[in-house]
């Protein structure tokens, strides 16, 4: 099985405190912490299970500035036999749509018997790219997927839908599979391990590398042109209980108490 | 004007909820631009189905297979990519839910129409499509402007809009004939598969601790059970906790979980990320400790307390049965 897991290189914001520059066209990235798409990690490995059992290759692929390398290496260190990043300062800007297109032109001349990417990215979360890189590739392509069972030339995914409901599907190979977090566990990167990735070579792709004109990538290649962000409006706020970790205690138990539950 | 489109979304013979809220938004925006809002509805045996969808719409389009009696995101395209080449609507709605999400990217592709997922709002005017989304789990909200075209495609977060119940339109109904000559080849549905039965019903408890990202440990797990415990409650949990096996699946709040509404729901270390709040913002009270001052989901709770969930949750407890000794 050859094996192309497309990730992508994001700041950790679950936890952090999120500012807009004041442009309002971004986030400030200065401060925040960059890994590989949580998403994308559960890809990734299970991309390396697959190479596991089945044998064959896993490439790591991802469109990205040299920042990204960092992601590139800890799924080297991971598994993954291979990196390719694709970069041009022409790539800025671009959404789903065009993201998919860059990926197309790096992979259509590759071998590969699965494409895995994750469901979405924590940053834009478009939950796009699987699909769209599938259709370009013009093979079949299935989402949110919890499970995979392979034999021969099919493989049978499970689908999450909603409310703890699943699907199961069989599709035929090659395919791109989008991948829900939850379907395995990433396993831990040793030092060992990234210390023996930093020998593996990252191949460098550009825009004319690829193929691509200008106004196939970044805003003018893409879907939407973000003009916008901002903290949205809240129509209720909490009312913030403040003061040590006791008297915040007693307040809630005062609280519970009044409304009788406690 | 061209028309509205909505693709009816429907499991195991139920319309879906977001179809409702799909047609309350697209209403609006039909009257808004002085078009119509037409029902696509694909499936086997729709008869009961169409007739409730046309009092929510102008037109209802079906097409009965025995094929489409599960969704099958390439039965789906092909059908679609029909209608649309045919009928050029203006706009197609389809909900940013897992068939959505399976089928959207791929449509709006094969027939390069500029597509916008996961949006909460949307503006039409003068043919130009504006959406608002969010991102980074969202605590930022993006305006974005879609490619100027003669078509587009959105998906539609759940519960961003309100359903109007209780309309009667008595749009028409039209059969049309289905295209779908065999099987499909590439992709087969096979089965549903079911939550495990058993465990705990977090959906019957009066008092839940929902705990997620912020517990980075499984040993931290039993300290906050406790507090759960000495409230006479259970624990539940969001996504990241289920991810990494601390909690069954049947311990999850939100969309891909369950919907709660206890008395009291105490978040502890939950950002608040739309897909959780789906499932518990109805509860009659809600606490939430976080450290992040702008975590979404003080946007949600009665109250809230910025700080490490760990020294919170000490505190409470002995204050709590503090409080049940004295009685």
């Amino acid at each position: 099985m050859n094996i192309i897991v497309c990730v992508k290189h994001v700041p950790e914001t679950a936890e952090a405190e999120i500012k807009i520059n004041p442009e309002g066209t971004a986030i400030e990235k200065t401060g925040l912490v960059f890994d590989i798409n949580e998403w994308d990690d559960y890809a990734l490995e299970e991309a390396v299970q697959i190479k596991e059992k089945f044998g064959g290759s896993v490439t790591a692929i991802t469109v990205g500035p040299e920042d990204a390398d960092s992601t590139l290496r800890k799924c080297l260190a991971r598994g993954a036999d291979n990196a390719i990043r694709l970069t041009d300062p022409k790539f800025n800007g671009s959404d789903s749509y065009a993201i998919a297109k860059i990926l197309h032109k790096a992979i259509k001349d590759l071998p590969f018997d699965i494409v895995l990417t994750g469901a979405l990215a924590g940053d834009d979360g478009y939950t796009a790219v699987g699909p769209i890189l599938a259709e370009h590739l013009e093979v079949p392509h299935a989402t949110m997927i919890k499970k995979i069972e392979l034999s021969g030339d099919t493989a049978r995914v499970n689908r999450e839908l909603e409310g703890g409901l699943e699907e199961v599907v069989e599709i035929k190979l090659p395919a791109v599979l989008s991948i829900q977090t939850g379907i395995n566990e990433p396993r831990y990167v040793s030092i060992m391990g990234i210390r023996k990735a930093m020998q593996k070579e990252t191949k460098i792709l550009g825009l004319a590398d690829l193929g691509l004109s200008e106004n196939e990538v970044g805003e003018a290649g893409s879907w939407i042109t973000i003009e916008k962000v901002y903290v949205p409006p809240v129509e209720k706020q909490a009312e913030f209980l403040k003061g040590s970790a006791e008297d915040i205690a007693t307040k809630i138990a005062e609280l519970l108490k009044a409304r009788g539950l406690v | 004007m061209k028309e509205i489109f909505v693709l009816a979304e429907h499991r195991r013979g139920q319309i879906r909820d977001i179809t409702f809220e799909m047609l309350t938004k697209g209403l609006e925006l039909a009257k808004e631009i002085n078009t119509t809002l037409t029902t696509v509805l694909l499936g086997k045996d729709m008869k009961e189905q169409a007739e409730k969808l046309s009092q929510y719409s102008n037109k209802v389009l079906v097409i009965d297979d025995a094929k489409l009696e599960n969704f099958n995101s390439e039965a789906y395209q092909r059908l679609l990519s029909h209608l649309i080449t045919e009928r050029k609507p203006i706009l197609l709605m389809l909900g940013h839910t897992s068939y959505g999400i399976d089928l959207a990217p791929s449509l709006a592709t094969s027939l390069n129409i500029p597509l916008a997922t996961d949006c909460i709002d949307l503006k039409l005017e003068n043919e130009k499509l504006t959406i608002t989304r969010q991102m980074y789990g969202g605590k930022v909200n993006a305006n974005g402007i879609l490619r100027k075209a003669e078509s587009y495609i959105v998906t539609i977060r759940q519960a961003a809009f309100q359903a109007k119940k209780g309309l009667s339109m008595n749009g028409e109904i039209s059969q049309l004939p289905s295209i779908l000559k065999e099987e499909m080849i590439e992709k087969r549905f096979i089965e549903f598969v079911l939550p495990p039965p058993g465990g705990v019903d977090i959906t019957a408890a009066d008092v839940l601790v929902g705990i997620g990202r912020g517990i980075k440990d499984e040993n931290e797990i039993p300290s906050v059970e406790e507090l759960a415990k000495t409230l006479g409650g259970v624990l539940a949990c969001s996504r990241p906790i289920v991810d990494k096996g601390w909690l069954p699946n049947t311990r999850q709040v939100g969309s891909s979980g369950k919907t709660v509404k206890p008395k009291l729901y105490i978040a502890l270390g939950i950002s608040g990320a739309f897909q959780h709040v789906l499932g518990m913002k109805n509860s009659d009270l809600i606490i939430a400790v976080n450290k992040d001052p702008n975590a979404p989901i003080f946007g949600v709770a009665d109250f809230g307390i910025v700080e490490d969930l760990f020294k919170i949750v000490p505190s409470l407890k002995s204050k709590i049965i503090e409080l049940k000794a004295q009685k």
